[in-house]
């Protein structure tokens, strides 16, 4: 318990520089690109003089040299002020609140129904393999990994929104359902249904190939060699033993794959046009958009500091033979 | 006395035979029966402009919105003089130097106040002519505005402004905002930007960031009996394939500026629930142009850029790119402008061993490996017929011995390689002709404008002439005499060849049977819909 301790502030000390680092970086990123938010945002006026630019220039603080800028930016992030978004007109913080969670529900429900599908079928296939059922379940799951995950989503939406109609076609709630309570909980589970299966279903092989090697790697050793001499039900031997140790791959797939919870799901949010968290980053590059760029990158940096702090702290739990 | 000059009854592109005559599916949804009140119309939203206000950016993004809640002094019409709202008649001196509007009685804004001549003298003098992108252009010489009673206002110039000038602009240009809501604040900070507050036929009610806006139905809108829709829903839709999706469900009732993929058009009409609609955009028309960096020693050769256009096949460009929604363009106003275009104007035709033989003349010939010189090619990314458009002229210009490399920027990149650092020697451009030359087209023609501004004359084109004609014709009256002048602009324009107009094109509307009224103006899109009905 105290170890955990010393990682966790260990942990926590390190972001420090981290995050000073990725602050000051994406301020180059966006001021070395060529071109500024004005000039983005000229593109869409379609016309505009010398002074039109000017004003909206001194208006959204992006005139002047950058010496100046860098350091009430850097000012403004330290007082935990994200300012402004450009590109949206609305403060950042209520544009990362409103998103965040569109995303984390949409991509940690996908990661958790690629994994967890994952885990089971792995576990199945390796129960018996070279058998029909392995040859099955593998051959699936690669023929949805190999399929880009648009397309799984247009196939998905093609058969259950447009044809049958049993899903929702688009967004993240229906304009005629209860926009509170537990009505809109359901409205919004049901938006989610297929984003997520398509999301899910597309990582889904990673999981169940880490899986299945693990666990044919757990049939070859010692102990299940005595377990099953003892005379253990096969299933409990599967699952109590095998499987518990053939999943330590797995979680550590799931720290690597938490950086893209924030902004793997851009492809799917934009088919499904569930206002997400990537396309906040995509906007805020293509629009020069800083103020937004920063916190939407800043979010997603403490993400990931969390997430693997957090799957260290796991294997401890998990094999007791790892020292944290 | 003041003297009312006959404005020009030949304007506003009646009927837009040559553009419709290219397409081959159903057109006009007309009106079945009575009109019926009720319903909500849903239609697919694929921008969230940041500043919604259509009085401080006139572009098309946020009048497809704003439109609908906020009105213009006049609306564009097919048959040629301009649809009276805010203002219900017009007069301009003899002399040029003054417009008095009449404007409409017992109008009141969605807050209940009510609109009178303060708020056109307050949208003219502190937003039109100082803050509005093409405003600052149409309004430079509006030194005041005379409010001699509530429903009189009359616009005094410092120079003789053309009244043409301005009637072309009053639909796109004249957002009217309550001055009680404006006056004395921050107009970039003022909430009202968002939270939009007119005279139109529809309230504003909710923005949900990423999802959607909904609109409500105006129940005290002036002209009584209007609107016929409950309220309007824009969905934020950004994938084009959803939006196919969700009209053949009818999931929404129309996609308008092309949200739909050209590729799916035919599909989606083969439905018989959805017609596909290329009116109501003729006072809209964009072009692709290609852009040419007169710095470049070769490009300053008048011969090397007739060869340019000699050797692109502009109806190439609208068959496959385009296919079939376009038309080739000829010189710098589309021939829907029918006031000003100018007929006689010979074309260059698709000429490539004429444009080997100007190349040659020139002096560049072909070296060891077939190439004469090589450019730089900047498409314009926002459009994917800009991109395609760009890959084709790349393609033309390698069959002339011309290797023209393409170079890909984001929007922003874009406009500061061309228009701010000049670094490109071709690039493809889309400007839009806004109904008359003035407002922003002989820009691109007009040498002495500062470095920076973006969709004007950033090509190093210098020609005494040329601005000799622009001005003049800023400050003709006659209204005649000045569609005189812009037929002189053009000959210019295609004799001297600064840039060189490829393809005019507007946009597709997809929209279910059910709704009535649709494309019944010249920028259908972005007007209010007052007369938009649903069939049940």
């Amino acid at each position: 318990m105290h170890r955990s301790l010393i990682l966790v502030r260990r942990r926590l000390l390190q972001a420090i520089p981290v995050l000073a680092v990725v602050a000051i970086g994406v301020f180059f990123l966006i001021e070395l690109a060529p071109g500024d938010a004005v000039d983005a945002y000229m593109a869409s006026t379609g016309g505009g003089d010398a002074a039109f630019a000017l004003r909206l220039r001194q208006e959204w603080g992006i005139e002047g040299a950058w010496p100046a800028r860098l350091g009430s930016y850097l000012l403004n992030l330290l007082t935990l002020n994200l300012g402004q978004s450009l590109a949206f007109s609305q403060p950042v913080s209520h544009l990362i609140a409103d998103r965040i969670l569109n995303t984390l529900m949409l991509t940690v429900s996908g990661l958790g129904v690629a994994a967890g599908l994952g885990t089971i079928f792995g576990v199945a296939a390796a129960a018996r393999p070279g058998s029909i059922r392995d040859l099955l379940l593998t051959g699936v799951a690669l023929v949805l990994n190999a399929t880009p995950g648009f397309f799984v989503g247009l196939l998905a939406l093609l058969l259950f929104s447009v044809k049958l109609a049993w899903l929702p076609l688009n967004g993240i709630s229906s304009l005629d359902a209860p926009q509170e309570g537990l009505g809109h909980v359901f409205d919004v589970a049901r938006h989610l249904i297929l984003p997520v299966l398509a999301l899910g279903l597309t990582y889904m092989a990673i999981y169940q190939r880490l899986m299945r090697a693990g666990m044919l790697r757990a049939a070859a050793s010692d102990y299940v060699r005595t377990a099953r001499a003892k005379g253990l039900a096969p299933r409990r031997i599967l699952w109590r033993h095998m499987a518990r140790n053939a999943i330590l791959p797995v979680v550590t797939m799931i720290g690597v794959q938490s950086s893209s919870l924030l902004g793997g799901s851009v492809v799917i949010e934009t088919v499904f046009a569930i206002p997400g968290f990537g396309r906040l980053a995509y906007e805020a590059v293509t629009q020069r958009d800083l103020t937004l760029l920063v916190g939407v990158v800043l979010c997603g940096t403490i993400l990931v500091i969390l997430v693997n702090l957090a799957i260290d702290l796991l294997y401890g739990y998990l094999d007791p033979r790892i020292e944290v | 006395m003041l003297q009312s000059i006959p404005f020009s009854r030949r304007g506003f592109l009646a009927g837009s035979a040559s553009l419709v005559a290219l397409t081959a599916l159903p057109q006009l949804v007309c009106a079945q029966g009575t009109p019926r009140a009720g319903g909500t119309l849903v239609v697919a939203a694929d921008t969230e402009p940041r500043n919604l206000n259509p009085a401080m950016v006139a572009s098309n993004d946020v009048f497809y919105v704003a439109s609908k809640v906020i009105e213009p002094l006049a609306e564009a019409t097919f048959e040629g003089p301009p649809r009276p709202l805010l203002a219900t008649s017009w007069e301009g001196s003899a002399d040029g130097m003054s417009i008095t509007f009449n404007l409409r009685k017992g109008v009141k804004f969605h807050d209940g106040q009510p609109f009178t001549s303060a708020d056109v003298a307050f949208s003219a003098m502190e937003v039109w002519k100082p803050l509005q992108n093409f405003g600052r252009i149409v309004f430079k010489n509006l030194t005041a505005v005379d409010t001699p009673d509530d429903s009189t206002a009359i616009f005094r110039f410092s120079a003789p402004t053309p009244p043409q000038l301005i009637e072309n602009a009053l639909p796109s240009l004249t957002s009217v905002l309550p001055k009680h809501l404006y006056a004395g604040t921050d107009f970039d900070k003022n909430p009202h930007n968002a939270d939009l507050i007119g005279t139109g036929p529809f309230r504003f009610v909710e923005y949900k960031q990423g999802q959607y806006y909904r609109l409500a139905k105006n129940p005290d809108y002036w002209d009584s009996g209007h609107p016929y829709l409950d309220g309007i829903v824009f969905k934020v839709l950004p994938d084009p394939a959803s939006i196919s999706n969700a009209l053949e469900t009818g999931d929404i009732q129309l996609a308008a500026f092309s949200a739909v993929p050209m590729t799916d058009l035919d599909r989606l009409a083969a439905t018989g629930k959805l017609d596909v609609i290329s009116k109501g955009y003729e006072a809209i028309t964009y072009q692709i142009v290609l852009e040419i960096n007169h710095r470049r020693k070769e490009l300053q050769d008048l011969r090397v850029r007739q060869a340019l256009d000699y050797a692109i096949d502009k109806s190439f460009l609208v068959k496959t790119v385009f296919l079939g929604y376009a038309q080739p363009a000829n010189g710098p106003i589309p021939v829907t402008a029918k006031e000003f275009y100018d007929t006689n104007l010979a074309a260059y035709d698709f000429d490539p061993k004429k444009a080997e033989a100007l190349l040659d003349e020139a002096g560049y010939k072909r070296g060891a490996d077939g190439t004469r010189f090589q450019l730089k090619l900047l498409p314009a990314p926002w459009f994917a017929e800009s991109r395609q458009s760009g890959d084709y002229v790349r393609q033309a210009l390698k069959a002339v011995g011309i290797d023209a490399q393409i170079v890909n920027n984001d929007a922003g990149g874009h406009i500061k390689a061309v228009y701010g650092d000049h670094a490109f020697d071709l690039a493809i451009g889309t400007p839009v002709y806004r109904n008359d030359p003035a407002i922003s087209t002989t820009i691109l023609f007009r040498g002495g404008v500062p470095a920076g501004v973006p969709f004007s004359n950033q090509y190093g084109f210098d020609d005494p002439a040329m601005d000799a004609i622009i001005d003049k014709a800023a400050v003709t009256i006659d209204s005649s005499a000045r569609a005189d002048l812009y037929r002189q602009f053009q000959e210019l324009a295609m004799k001297e060849l600064p840039i060189i107009n490829l393809v005019n094109f507007s946009f597709i509307s997809v929209a279910n049977k059910s709704v009535q009224n649709v494309a019944n103006n010249p920028r259908w899109a972005t007007t209010s819909w007052y007369d938009t009905w649903l069939a049940s």
